[in-house]
């Protein structure tokens, strides 16, 4: 952010000048007034107090007493509070205050005792390696802190993921486990694109290609499995590989184990097959930096050494 | 008489000076913001609301969405921390009305935008438990049922570029093919993907 600079953040000097003085002069104006009352209706030793001129029911008149001297000097103090006020903190515009308070300024101040109290743990943090950080309980206590505050909302508070959204505690990684890949996976994200394939394949086909899939991990549904192994050599082989072991270059998950993203049952399988799926990893680099998403890494790594 | 005297015995005198006494507060306080650049020029990058962020943006008045999450973030650590950068005023030019809201049972939303991926967003506004099992919110399946097509979405255009926001003779002649088969889903996500985007999610 460039320096900020009230005065010409006006379109014409007029403004300040103008903020300066109303304010001034209606503490001034309000001063005037009760210093020109302030004797009004002093009553002098030994006399009565005068009407002030209101009569009602005919015998109902107000006095003209003089002001109560606590209230008095309450007026007076209210405005030399202003005063004090406006010469220690920003108010009229023309002037900054002496105390040189801004918003921004507290905010600036506040970032940099933070940074003091805390940006040497990060630099200590970032000259070790991931792996290492994996197995130091304090990295790992406030990874786990910053996994609560950016994550959960996706991978859940358990790191235990959801359909759509991978969980991060077991051993399946769509884009690599290793340290490495996991920073990168937080610090760019991921665009993970199934295309759909319903339209080429046709409703058998389909059908045919999920009977497939679910028989690599073992299971049986209606279908022609080897109908379907062909199309899977035809259409699936470049991201899921022919084994079908998956391809963490492109995110494409191993199909042979039955923890797939996005689930595993019948009906999901054959809604990814048959419209596809786009799934995103936001980038955190930007918002983040380096230390944050250090020791997230480091977090998540730990998640699948237990 | 003196001033004081007609001013006690005139209601309508009363009421016009009582008037312009209270008005100065808001002479000083409110009329120089109309003359500063902070307040009144868009930061460096800001665009106008596209037709479907526009259509999402009265979708969020519509449900209520600002009575639960605000749109501004303040200057204190604990806030940017978690949201990111405070908001600015020169951020909002383009919003009538403004949507800063007041109150916070859900987070703050300024800068939601490219925090989660669409696919989130329509698993958490159909139902926000799905993903978020401790959220109170409630769920808004109706959005992916309703089309928005035929929204009056030119006039709205039109009425806002009278009031200053720079949309092109173009913007508004494609504004409705925008909508063509869309969902509220759709305008809602567009809208809150583009939130609080002009300035770099940097702390």
């Amino acid at each position: 952010m460039p320096e900020y600079d009230l005065m010409s953040d006006f379109t014409s000097p007029f403004w300040p000048w103008f903020i300066f003085i109303v304010t001034i002069g209606g503490i001034f104006w309000c001063f005037y007034l009760l210093m020109s009352q302030k004797n009004a209706g002093d009553v002098a030793e030994g006399q009565e107090a005068q009407p002030t001129g209101h009569k009602w029911d005919d015998d109902l008149e107000e006095l003209n007493n003089p002001l109560p001297r606590w209230w008095l000097q309450m007026f007076i103090a209210t405005n030399i509070f202003g005063l004090v006020y406006l010469v220690l903190y920003p108010g009229i515009a023309v002037f900054d205050g002496v105390l040189g308070w801004s918003q921004v300024g507290q905010y600036n101040t506040e970032m940099e005792v933070a940074e003091e109290k805390y940006g040497a743990q990060y630099v200590n943090y970032l000259k070790q390696d991931v792996v290492t950080l994996a197995k130091n309980k304090d990295a790992i206590t406030t990874g786990s802190r910053l996994f609560s505050t950016y994550c959960t909302q996706c991978h859940g508070s358990d790191a235990g993921g959801g359909p759509g959204f991978p969980n991060l505690r077991d051993s399946h990684w769509l884009w690599g486990g290793e340290a490495a890949q996991i920073k990168q996976t937080i610090t760019s994200g991921r665009l993970g694109a199934m295309p759909a394939w319903g339209a080429v394949l046709g409703d058998d086909g389909a059908n045919n290609v999920v009977a497939y899939v679910m028989s690599l991990s073992g299971r049986k549904t209606s279908g022609d499995v080897d109908a379907g192994k062909e199309k899977f050599q035809q259409l699936c082989v470049a991201c899921h590989g022919a084994e079908a072991k998956g391809n963490i270059a492109l995110g494409a998950p191993d199909l042979t184990d039955d923890s797939l993203v996005y689930g595993s049952s019948r009906r999901t399988i054959e809604k990814t097959i048959k419209e596809g799926r786009n799934g995103r990893m936001p980038a955190f680099g930007e918002f983040l930096g380096e230390g944050k998403i250090h020791l997230l890494s480091a977090y998540v790594y730990s998640l699948s050494l237990e | 008489m003196s001033l004081q005297t007609k001013a006690e015995k005139s209601v309508p005198l009363l009421i016009i000076l009582s008037i312009i006494v209270i008005s100065f507060g808001g002479l000083v306080e409110i009329v120089p913001l109309f003359f500063m650049k902070s307040t009144t020029q868009p930061i460096e990058g800001l665009k106008p609301y596209t037709a479907m962020q526009l259509t999402g943006r009265d979708l969020y008045i519509r449900d209520g969405c600002n009575t639960c999450h605000s749109q501004m973030i303040r200057p204190f650590r604990a806030e940017t921390e978690r949201y990111g950068h405070y908001s600015l005023a020169s951020e909002f030019i383009y919003d009538r009305p403004f949507l800063w809201g007041s109150k916070r049972t859900g987070p703050d939303l300024h800068r939601v935008g490219g925090r989660y991926s669409d696919e989130w967003h329509r698993i958490h506004l159909t139902n926000p438990r799905d993903v978020v099992p401790q959220s109170v919110m409630p769920g808004y399946p109706w959005l992916a049922e309703n089309s928005v097509e035929g929204d009056n979405i030119a006039e709205k255009m039109k009425t806002l570029r009278m009031l200053g926001v720079p949309y092109t003779d173009e913007d508004i002649a494609g504004a409705a093919d925008k909508l063509k088969g869309k969902t509220e889903m759709d305008a809602m996500i567009a809208y809150l993907q583009n939130m609080g985007s002009t300035i770099p999610a940097v702390r």
